[in-house]
């Protein structure tokens, strides 16, 4: 019997129209451990949406499954209205960190340049796509790093590149695994600017383990722990975050909502 | 060096301009394949496709003398089952994890097996010698129509799937998420290091050609700024190693594989050497 209570999720608001990620019933193990139980719940278009939770709470795995990179044991995944691996073309995506060969000389352009790849990119690409990409650093503040190694770059520069690369793929949807994790305070605060300005036209996926990013970034917390819950970040309670990570969790309440942690867990 | 280029223009000299011209020839897809094979870390795969030809080598030698099928050539039968080996190493490498590395040993010393018995087996003498270290008296001028034509197929393949093959040795999964066939892509190129294995094979045999695959794009990268640099001076490298390794082998009376080998070896020691120093 599952100790998720059957229905894992709320509906935070009301939504017309389908949603852009579709989860029901979804259950997903590694082996014989289960990572994600149950999971039911639908993000819409336009949303901004955080998923939290403990490590090897099941949020990179979540991701994943949105992306058709893992296929789930029980239930379905639907993504802008078809199966994940039809549609994931059509979304930008930022792992949380590539195992790239320090010695493989791809250009930081090179790199960005992939996120205009298709199955039927043949040739050298065009110079739309060059401009398109020259865009997308610009608009994250590389533009004058086209030309350097991808490798010579900070690891809050290298994260910027690759949300450079998910941005030129002109995609619908924006899935961000951890963005935050290798930047300073200034990086995080240029992100945050760009994640603003993206929000008005895309929907916008994060994992995170920063609390404090997530308290002043998304309107919509997805929390993962097995379980899956979805709650408004403003019911985001003391006593959810103690269940969620198991250990107490003192909320601070600044200008903005503000979630300060203790235990040992990181926060911004 | 002088002797040696008046022995290029002697009439009487063939074998050699057989030899510089072959060198030359596989020189350009050996640079731009072994620069992926570098980047990718996939020297061993490639290690162990360049083995298993033996058995197509001895295959064909042994239907050609033995069956009468005068129109089987070595590298027929090297370029088959060097593909075959690198569909087979692709499917285990991506398939079979677990077991990888034991299947890879199994393929590369199964190769070598089946083709020893072929060459045992086939009436006359062989020397196994000539095609694991290479023999420039192997070469012929056929060899060069050939080695152009293969050549020329690798470089197409290139230059229309580069694109995908660098997303994918860089981020298979990412490739993956946009549309592109990574493991297709990932086989593909698997296919070229074969193709390209064979092209050498008469020059520096298959124990050696290995060296020419890894070496000049591994001494490239240590100053690369971009993939594109990386694989011109792998190929300038290659052409450079093969010139200077044939002339060594001409004036000093040594054999030729072992000897642009050796040439390539003592660049890439020194390179690595002021890289150190210089802190590249």
């Amino acid at each position: 019997m599952s100790d998720c209570g059957g229905h894992t999720a709320c509906a935070c608001e009301s939504h017309s129209g389908e949603p852009v990620i579709c989860f029901k019933g979804v259950s997903f193990s590694y082996g014989h451990s289960l990572v994600v139980e149950d999971a039911d719940f639908d993000i819409y278009k336009g949303e901004s949406v955080c998923i939290v939770g403990p490590n090897g709470g099941g949020k990179s795995t979540l991701l994943k499954l949105m992306l058709g990179l893992l296929q789930p044991d029980v239930g379905t995944v639907h993504l802008l209205g078809d199966t994940p691996k039809r549609s994931r073309a059509r979304v930008g995506y930022v792992p949380q960190h590539i195992d790239f060969d320090p010695l493989f000389p791809v250009s930081v352009l090179d790199v960005v340049l992939m996120g205009r790849l298709t199955r039927r990119s043949f040739g050298f690409c065009s110079r739309k796509d060059t401009e398109r990409a020259m865009e997308a650093l610009q608009q994250m503040g590389l533009a004058g790093k086209a030309q350097v190694s991808f490798a010579a770059l900070s690891g809050g520069q290298r994260q910027a590149v690759l949300i450079a690369r998910a941005l030129v793929a002109d995609a619908e949807v924006l899935l961000l695994d951890e963005p935050t994790a290798h930047v300073d305070v200034a990086a995080e605060e240029r992100l945050m600017a760009s994640l603003k300005a993206l929000r008005k036209d895309l929907t916008l996926v994060t994992v995170s383990h920063d609390l404090a990013f997530v308290s002043r970034s998304v309107p919509k917390v997805v929390c993962v722990n097995r379980c899956v819950h979805v709650h408004p970040t403003t019911e985001l309670t003391e006593a959810r975050l103690r269940e969620l990570y198991g250990f107490e969790v003192r909320m601070v309440q600044h200008d903005h909502e503000h979630l300060d942690s203790h235990g040992g867990h990181h926060h911004g | 060096m002088g002797d040696f280029f008046k022995a290029l223009l002697d009439p009487d000299m063939a074998f050699l301009r057989y030899a510089l011209f072959l060198g030359l020839i596989g020189s350009v897809p050996l640079g731009a394949v072994g620069t992926f094979v570098v980047a990718r870390r996939i020297s061993y795969l490639a290690a162990a496709i360049a083995h298993s030809v033996l058995g197509g080598i001895g295959g064909a030698l042994y239907c050609r003398e033995a069956l009468g099928w005068g129109w089987v050539h070595p590298m027929l039968g090297a370029s088959i089952v060097a593909l075959l080996a690198a569909g087979l190493i692709g499917w285990v490498s991506l398939r079979a994890r677990q077991r990888e590395d034991a299947v890879i040993g199994a393929i590369w010393v199964t190769g070598m097996a089946v083709g020893l018995l072929f060459i045992a087996r086939t009436p006359g003498y062989i020397d196994p010698m000539a095609y694991l270290f290479g023999d420039i008296l192997l070469v012929t001028a056929a060899d060069l129509w050939i080695a152009g034509g293969v050549g020329v197929l690798i470089l197409g393949v290139l230059g229309v799937w580069h694109r995908q093959i660098v997303a994918v040795c860089f981020d298979a999964e990412y490739a993956l998420i946009r549309g592109v066939r990574s493991d297709w892509v990932y086989v593909l190129l698997l296919m070229l290091t074969a193709l390209t294995v064979v092209i050498l094979v008469s020059l520096v045999g298959i124990v050696l050609v290995i060296a020419l695959l890894t070496l000049p794009p591994a001494i490239a990268a240590l100053g690369a700024k971009s993939l594109w640099r990386m694989l011109f001076v792998a190929i300038l490298l290659n052409i450079v190693f093969v010139f200077f390794g044939l002339g060594l082998s001409f004036a000093l009376d040594l054999p030729t594989g072992p000897s642009v080998i050796l040439v390539a070896a003592l660049v890439y020691l020194v390179a690595n050497g002021f890289a150190r120093i210089l802190k590249v």
